[in-house]
């Protein structure tokens, strides 16, 4: 009898093209997306090198990091960023590759587009020069950010130079608590193992909590798994991945669906199977999760306080939550309840999916944000924005006093203009809270889509769980 | 690619944060550029200058007097975390810096790193405290750094071993990258692609409409 196997090793196995002594593995990869920020200077170096792109159908760009997210049919204001967006239109039409860019209906956020056309399958080996393609890992593929470089060495050979990864299996038990959503899942792991603790290993995510989650749900966990230092983070795929596939474009149909179904059947972790590391974490016990500090690593239960330096043990930890506390200006002891906030986003490739936008319009229906309150609403997608505007949830967000925008990465990273001014609080749904990320001196508190709308009818930072009919409004969201 | 790696002698540029992560290195709105070049001055820029473009007091290490020149960052435990972003590995190259010395990586920019001759040398944490005291005491001390031994020298003659992978330490010595390399297995891909059907066609749909 074989070995037992873990998923990351069947999907490593199936991958390898060739491995010299002493080298890493010449990786195939299934699916490569690109974007307008990383990938200039790689197509810039094929074109040194008088080559071109080895396999542009299995390869898809679009134009979302730089991008403006008002009324597209205005000009760019920023030069630079209509250069660079220019550029991929060019890269893309001399390299053929198919491009969704901004007028396409299929433009959006590169991790949730993905997904949404059904090319991001399970087995799969996906890259982009951007870190959170860990997102696709949701539907069980090896999938993870690249370097610029890398993503040149993609285009070309389509292959990566690769190290076999480091396991560690993250297991979910229990069930999570009306209020309590995947994006609270993810930051209490990092607030535990820290944002150093996955370095070298890949996060499989297990358990009875990960198996009651949607698709969308899923994807925010895996998204900040290299928030937690996991450079891919993964799920094996079961009945929930299948059926969210079953029926987008490039997903298989017909008899190659069944034949497709089988293999992704046999690709969940042998019973018996080791992992390098693990860790288990009890759903039942978390509580809505919000970050004080400058890293993703900062965070506590809604309902605690803001931690002293004092109390860390290690100078460096000191130091860091010593310097964090000042960026924030916070208060070591301070309740994170009540915190002033000024800006509310909800948007990008963690939560910037058709479900999150239900569940923030469930809180915000009927209700009037906060005087002196800037909430944005950024659909992941352009098809996302479609099927909010099919559900009304536009218009629940405009009569909350919300800013409904076009698709695109906007405050996440802050590239396009959309951005805290100096000082500036934001609850936001997004992935980072790195000083500066959301404008120079701005200061983020993640949280999930239902702590951020409650937070923006407050005017503070709010738990979602005292919301009235929790129970109900948890339960929005879908697939 | 970048010059095959020699070794080097440079006094240090100490910098004690742990968790530095590529935003500080190379803020987002440094990203817009479509080539390599000019990102030194986008190196630690919110940490260097104030809203009015001058130098921050007291300043930042690279604009003390002194640093010019210096080739090797000494930085806190798991440096580069954050975004993929290659711009930070760029900015680095490009202000002067070729080898680092921390306890730890992000993954992403370690392998950033490797591939612009910029050496991310891994202390254990009693070595890393070490080397802080030495520059405390001595902040121009000199560290030799040797890539074909693995050893960093100290100025009191005593050696720091440290790992790396083979293959990208023969990468760095000879100048040459990864790309080459790759471009060399074209009959070894072109086999397992024909054994291997691809599972997208991205220019074709399966033959669905897509699902909402």
């Amino acid at each position: 009898m074989s070995k037992p196997r873990t998923i990351v090793d069947k999907i490593w196995t199936d991958h390898v093209v060739s491995q010299d002594p002493g080298a890493p593995a010449v990786l195939a990869i299934d699916l490569h997306l690109v974007h307008e920020v990383t990938s200039p200077q790689a197509f810039s170096g094929l074109r040194a090198r008088g080559i071109g792109v080895r396999r542009p159908t299995q390869t898809v760009a679009t134009a979302d990091h730089s991008i403006p997210t008002t009324d597209r049919s205005l000009p760019f204001l920023d030069q630079m960023a209509a250069a660079q967006v220019r550029q991929l239109e060019v890269n893309c039409a001399e390299f053929g590759i198919p491009l969704h860019g901004i007028g396409d209906p299929s433009q959006g956020i590169v991790h949730v587009i993905g997904p949404q056309l059904g090319l991001t399958q399970p087995g799969m080996t996906i890259v982009c020069g951007d870190s959170h393609t860990s997102t696709h890992g949701a539907f069980g593929a090896l999938a993870f950010g690249i370097g610029t470089s890398e993503v040149e060495m993609v285009l070309a050979t389509q292959t990566l130079l690769q190290r076999d990864p480091k396991t560690y299996e993250v297991r979910v038990d229990g069930r999570l608590t009306p209020g309590v959503s995947a994006k609270d899942v993810i930051l209490a792991l990092i607030a535990r193992i820290g944002v150093g603790g996955g370095t070298g290993h890949v996060f499989e995510y297990t358990g009875e909590a990960i198996r009651g989650l949607t698709m969308e749900q899923r994807m925010t966990i895996c998204n900040m798994s290299i928030e937690g230092g996991a450079r891919a983070g993964l799920i094996a795929p079961d009945d929930t991945t299948f059926e969210y596939l079953h029926g987008r474009a490039h997903a298989p149909h017909g008899a190659s669906w069944d034949a497709a179904v089988e293999g992704w059947r046999r690709l969940p972790t042998d019973a018996g199977a080791t992992y390098d590391k693990s860790i288990t974490i009890d759903a039942d016990a978390l509580e809505p999760m919000v970050t004080y500090g400058t890293n993703p690593g900062m965070g506590i239960p809604i309902s605690g306080r803001v931690p002293s330096p004092r109390d860390q043990a290690d100078p460096g930890q000191r130091r860091a939550l010593e310097h964090a506390l000042e960026y924030m200006d916070l208060r070591p002891g301070q309740p994170i309840l009540g915190q002033k906030v000024d800006v509310v986003f909800v948007g990008s490739c963690t939560n910037g999916r058709i479900s999150d936008l239900r569940l923030a319009a469930s809180v915000l229906k009927d209700r009037h944000i906060a005087d002196g309150v800037r909430l944005m609403v950024v659909p992941g997608s352009d098809e996302v924005k479609r099927e909010a505007e099919r559900e009304g949830l536009d218009q629940v967000f405009k009569a909350a006093g919300a800013d409904w925008r076009e698709a695109g990465c906007s405050m996440c990273i802050a590239m396009n203009g959309d951005q805290l001014r100096p000082g500036q609080y934001a609850v936001s749904t997004s992935n980072r809270n790195f000083e500066g990320r959301q404008g120079k001196g701005g200061r983020t508190f993640l949280a999930s889509p239902l702590t951020a709308a409650a937070s923006a009818l407050a005017g503070v930072v709010a738990d979602p769980r005292r919301l009235p009919g929790i129970e109900t409004l948890a339960a929005v969201g879908g697939r | 690619m970048a010059e095959p790696f020699t070794v080097f002698r440079s006094r240090v540029l100490p910098l004690p944060a742990e968790n530095v992560d590529t935003d500080q290195i190379v803020p987002a709105r440094y990203l817009k550029v479509t080539d390599k070049a000019g990102l030194a001055d986008a190196l630690f820029r919110d940490w260097r200058y104030d809203e009015d473009g001058s130098l921050k007091e007291p300043r930042f290490v690279l604009d003390q007097p002194g640093m010019t020149g210096r080739r090797i960052l000494l930085v806190g435990d798991n440096f580069g975390a954050g975004s993929s972003r290659e711009h930070a590995a760029w900015a680095l190259a490009s202000w002067g810096v070729r080898a680092i010395l921390s306890t730890s990586y992000a993954d992403i920019f370690r392998s950033n790193s490797l591939k612009n001759g910029v050496l991310p040398i891994v202390v254990d944490p009693t070595t890393h405290a070490r080397l802080f005291e030495l520059l405390a005491r001595d902040p121009d001390a000199e560290l030799t750094v040797d890539l074909s031994e693995q050893g960093v020298l100290l100025p009191d003659g005593t050696t720091i071993d440290f790992d790396i992978d083979p293959f990208a330490k023969r990468m760095i010595l000879a100048g040459t990258d990864e790309l080459g390399y790759l471009l060399a297995k074209d009959a070894e891909i072109s086999a397992w692609e024909a054994a291997h059907p691809p599972r997208i066609n991205a220019l074709t749909p399966a033959g669905q409409p897509t699902a909402g």
